[in-house]
């Protein structure tokens, strides 16, 4: 393990080589946008938002995946990348109905929050209006695909945290949806344990705990961290 | 199953030759590939669904699948999907009655024969609306 020095930002940042761009930069305070990463989880670079700029890269390259080098040098906001992160988080608004007014999670949601970090006061596309369903099958928890982001973080909990592998990710392109099993209720499932990390860990109000109102669900992350130390280096703070 | 070693890495070829054996994949013989080969029943129907080769639903006792690649379309394979959608079912989908499955499907390399239609498995070469309405009289189609 090599210490690496690199520019964030016109910051000096050091981390430690095998480390990602994105957790160098969020250690020295420096906050890139986020969707499908979660610390504890697996990085999959699906959702774009932290995609960065990289000096004598043409490319821009998403940062939760990039591992740092020495001498980096790294911008994260420019108006490029804006540009780019707006029509991201414009574009996961159209594709489902997002309907903040009567969400669980109005308030205290990764996409809303990101939409009003962006300034995203209008979508500039036509919304796609898909019909879907929620699955209220569960006897503590409700999943609304009309939205879901398909950030696929309730897939990873489930499968590297909790090992039972209940939900996964049917069809694909627009038609995708989050299924549990065979596409049956959630209710029926008989993977399912019951645990509640997908509900925790979901950005948005696809997955809920029943019985809240508006605004009333506020998601405890804190354990992924607890279990995810406890498992790795054998010691448990929380 | 047991050629693979029933190991989940062989879970496509598992699923082709379920297809192949049983025309379609039901919710049953889903779930008892997920068992025999250990893997979360998620995951299989996942695969299952992502791969348009794969059919959940059974296939009609004929199906006809359009070429829709450039060849083709640009020599009028859209006229004849729309005539066979016209006289029996839209493309991806099956009759009631489970007679006919339409589909269409991007180029399968028989361009020389433009415009294709792929009729049970066998490939029928320069169609027309009106041979492939003659074709659907044949088979008794109303």
């Amino acid at each position: 393990m090599s210490v690496v020095t690199l520019e964030i930002d016109g910051k000096v940042c050091t981390g430690v080589s095998g480390e990602t761009v994105f957790d160098v930069a969020w250690n020295n305070g420096v906050k890139i946008p986020r969707l499908c990463h979660i610390g504890g989880l697996p990085n999959i670079g699906a959702c774009r938002l932290c995609l960065v700029e990289v000096e004598g890269q043409k490319k821009l390259l998403p940062a939760c995946i990039t591992p740092v080098q020495e001498g980096m040098v790294v911008r994260t906001w420019s108006e490029k990348l804006i540009a780019h992160r707006r029509l991201i988080v414009e574009l996961l608004f159209a594709e489902r109905n997002h309907v903040c007014s009567v969400c669980v999670v109005n308030r205290n949601c990764e996409l809303q929050d990101l939409a009003v970090e962006l300034g995203l006061d209008h979508i500039r596309l036509r919304y796609q209006f898909p019909k879907l369903v929620a699955d209220t099958s569960h006897e503590r928890f409700g999943l609304d695909h009309n939205r879901c982001v398909l950030c696929t973080r309730c897939v990873r909990v489930c499968d590297e945290v909790e090992g039972a592998h209940t939900w996964d990710v049917s069809r694909r392109g627009a038609l995708s949806q989050i299924i549990a099993d065979l596409g049956e209720p959630w209710g029926e499932s008989d993977t399912c344990t019951s645990c509640g990390k997908c509900v925790q860990v979901c950005p948005t109000g696809a997955l809920f705990e029943k019985g809240k109102a508006v605004s009333e669900m506020r998601k405890d992350r804190g354990f992924l961290k607890y279990i995810v130390t406890a498992r790795e280096k054998g010691q448990w703070i929380r | 199953m047991s050629r693979h070693h029933y190991s989940g890495d062989a879970l496509i070829e598992v699923l082709h030759t379920a297809q192949e054996l049983y025309g379609f994949l039901s919710p049953g013989l889903l779930k008892s590939i997920a068992r025999k080969l250990r893997l979360p029943p998620s995951r299989v129907l996942g695969v299952a669904t992502f791969y348009h080769f794969f059919s959940l639903k059974p296939k009609g006792e004929h199906t006809f699948v359009v070429c829709l690649g450039t060849a083709c379309y640009v020599a009028g394979a859209p006229n004849v999907l729309t005539a066979l959608e016209h006289r029996s079912t839209k493309a991806g989908t099956t009759t009631a009655d489970g007679k006919v499955s339409v589909d269409g499907a991007r180029c399968i390399g028989s361009c020389g024969l433009a415009p294709a239609v792929i009729y049970n498995g066998r490939i029928l070469a320069r169609v027309t609306p009106e041979s492939i309405s003659k074709e659907l009289d044949r088979i008794g189609v109303e």
